[in-house]
């Protein structure tokens, strides 16, 4: 798998984004990891050379991680030295900057999130009680799922749609900063030995009926119903660098924004924020919260636990 | 900053950890506990037994004293700066929580002023973590294996680091506890001194 780089587009960032799994390090790679980064770093040399790193990869490719949570960059860059062996990050910012071959590894690294249909099954039976019958008054539905990654979670919802009658009138946008996710999610394919662990989450997430009838067990895939593809947008979009495109009754932007440092959360509230109407619906990740970003007097809250919000004001 | 990390077993050892810390404690005091996504009950179980204020971290949350912090299940707990942060990151080691993911990052961010303590566990994780905090001049305890409800995990805690403390349970808190109080004494002689967070 690969992905394109333009080094022309100066303008292009990228964000945490939700993907295809990757290979599960072995403990081998992690003991390596928790050995090269505990011994002999200087922790401000560390600091200065991530910068450095970040600057250069802006600089030279355009992507824009400087605005990052330090504490999790800091984990990923390290695991890509160690898979390749190096010792500095001078010497990873040396190979970034000469080879963009490397470039592509560590910005998959660096964009990569681990996602799963229907995943917190709270979420999906709290948005059915709590959001559904407001949806149901609205002659159109517009939801945004910003960080869609490889798309589970969006057919997720179109499922969910469907099965409330809602579907018809509904359109979900969903977008990712990754090209090579959004192509993976167009697709509709997903792995099949996680289709018992969906099944779970679709029960719990108060599916209506057989988890089975919406995919086709191909070869090595289950290929999803191309019906709960119609409504679906999948495209690329920088939360980082772009504008709101549209406005929207939903939200949906889960394990997204942890990756992103607090002034960067606040400019994609205010983003968010400028894209809801009155009384639109945010929903975030279990544990992320309105309360550090400086908008959290701007919405109600539908459901604390589950972390859907309304804007108020 | 005190991290602690615990799995099989950790609630009865963490329950006593947080029984024994009295109301003024103001060091903030983390606890990693691996179970499964959806145990909910665990922060209410610690809150039974303490003064201190228990409270499961959201993302960005500030870090102050006066708080026992508890990882939320199926993130990774870091720190970053005066404040948490969280991740889905794949598991290490098969943990979401990890406790050497939080330990690293306590040991990078915290440096001499990090203590990290390892609870009973079936499992070696920890050990990598605590390796680090020692590394960067951190407090390296360990809960006694012989007094341990599993004595896989501060075994492998020892293994990685032979000079750290090894306590018996009932003596963790009150170690703990005069730990925070040279701190407090040390405090007023340090050079850097100003707003930062201190252990």
């Amino acid at each position: 798998m690969a992905v394109q780089i333009e080094p022309g587009s100066k303008d292009r960032g990228i964000e945490a984004s939700k993907a295809v799994e990757v290979a599960t390090p072995t403990v081998a790679d992690i003991t390596a990891a928790a050995e090269t980064s505990a011994h002999g770093y200087d922790p401000n040399l560390e600091r200065i050379e991530i910068q450095l790193l970040l600057e250069g990869i802006y600089r030279h490719y355009g992507f824009d991680f400087r605005a990052y949570a330090y504490a999790s960059l800091r984990r990923r860059i390290w695991k890509r030295i160690d898979s390749d062996h190096l010792r500095t990050i001078s010497a990873l910012q040396d190979r970034v900057l000469h080879d963009s071959a490397m470039m592509e590894r560590l910005l998959l690294d660096l964009s990569i999130n681990v996602t799963a249909m229907f995943r917190d099954p709270g979420f999906y039976a709290a948005f059915r009680r709590d959001v559904v019958p407001a949806l149901r008054t609205y002659p159109f539905i517009r939801i945004w799922h910003a960080g869609c990654s490889t798309g589970e979670e969006a057919y997720s919802m179109a499922i969910l749609l469907e099965e409330e009658d809602l579907y018809d009138r509904a359109r979900i946008y969903a977008t990712d900063i990754n090209e090579v996710v959004i192509q993976k999610a167009k697709e509709g394919i997903f792995p099949l030995d996680r289709m018992q662990e969906y099944t779970q989450n679709y029960l719990r997430a108060g599916g209506t009926r057989s988890f089975s009838e919406y995919y086709t067990a191909m070869y090595d895939g289950a290929l999803f119903a191309p019906r709960l593809m119609r409504n679906i947008v999948f495209s690329q979009h920088n939360l980082v660098t772009d504008r709101s495109f549209a406005e929207c009754n939903v939200i949906l932007c889960r394990n997204v924004l942890i990756y992103f440092d607090r002034n960067l959360q606040q400019r994609v509230h205010k983003l968010f924020y400028e894209s809801l109407p009155m009384y639109g619906y945010l929903a975030l990740g279990s544990k992320e919260s309105l309360r550090f970003t400086g908008f959290e007097d701007n919405y109600e809250a539908v459901d604390r636990r589950e972390k859907i919000y309304r804007k108020i004001q | 900053m005190i991290a602690v990390g615990a799995s099989w077993g950790g609630l009865k050892a963490l329950r006593a950890v947080a029984h024994g810390l009295p109301s003024h404690f103001r060091v903030p005091i983390t606890f990693v506990q691996h179970r499964s996504k959806e145990s909910a009950a665990l922060r209410d179980l610690l809150q039974d037994c303490t003064s201190l204020i228990v409270c499961e971290v959201e993302d960005k949350q500030p870090i102050m004293g006066g708080y026992i912090y508890l990882a939320p299940p199926d993130y990774h707990l870091l720190v970053d700066g005066d404040a948490f942060s969280l991740s889905v990151d794949e598991p290490v080691r098969y943990s979401r929580p990890s406790i050497d993911v939080f330990f690293e990052s306590v040991a990078e961010r915290f440096g001499p002023e990090a203590v990290g303590v390892v609870l009973t566990g079936a499992n070696e994780d920890g050990a990598a973590g605590l390796r680090q905090i020692a590394a960067r001049g951190g407090q390296a305890i360990v809960q006694d294996p012989r007094t341990a409800e599993s004595p896989i995990m501060p075994r492998s805690a020892l293994r990685a680091v032979p000079s750290a403390l090894s306590l018996p349970l009932e003596r963790m808190t009150p170690y703990l506890i005069s730990l925070a109080t040279d701190a407090e004494n040390a405090r007023p002689r340090r050079a850097s001194g100003g707003d930062e967070v201190r252990a």
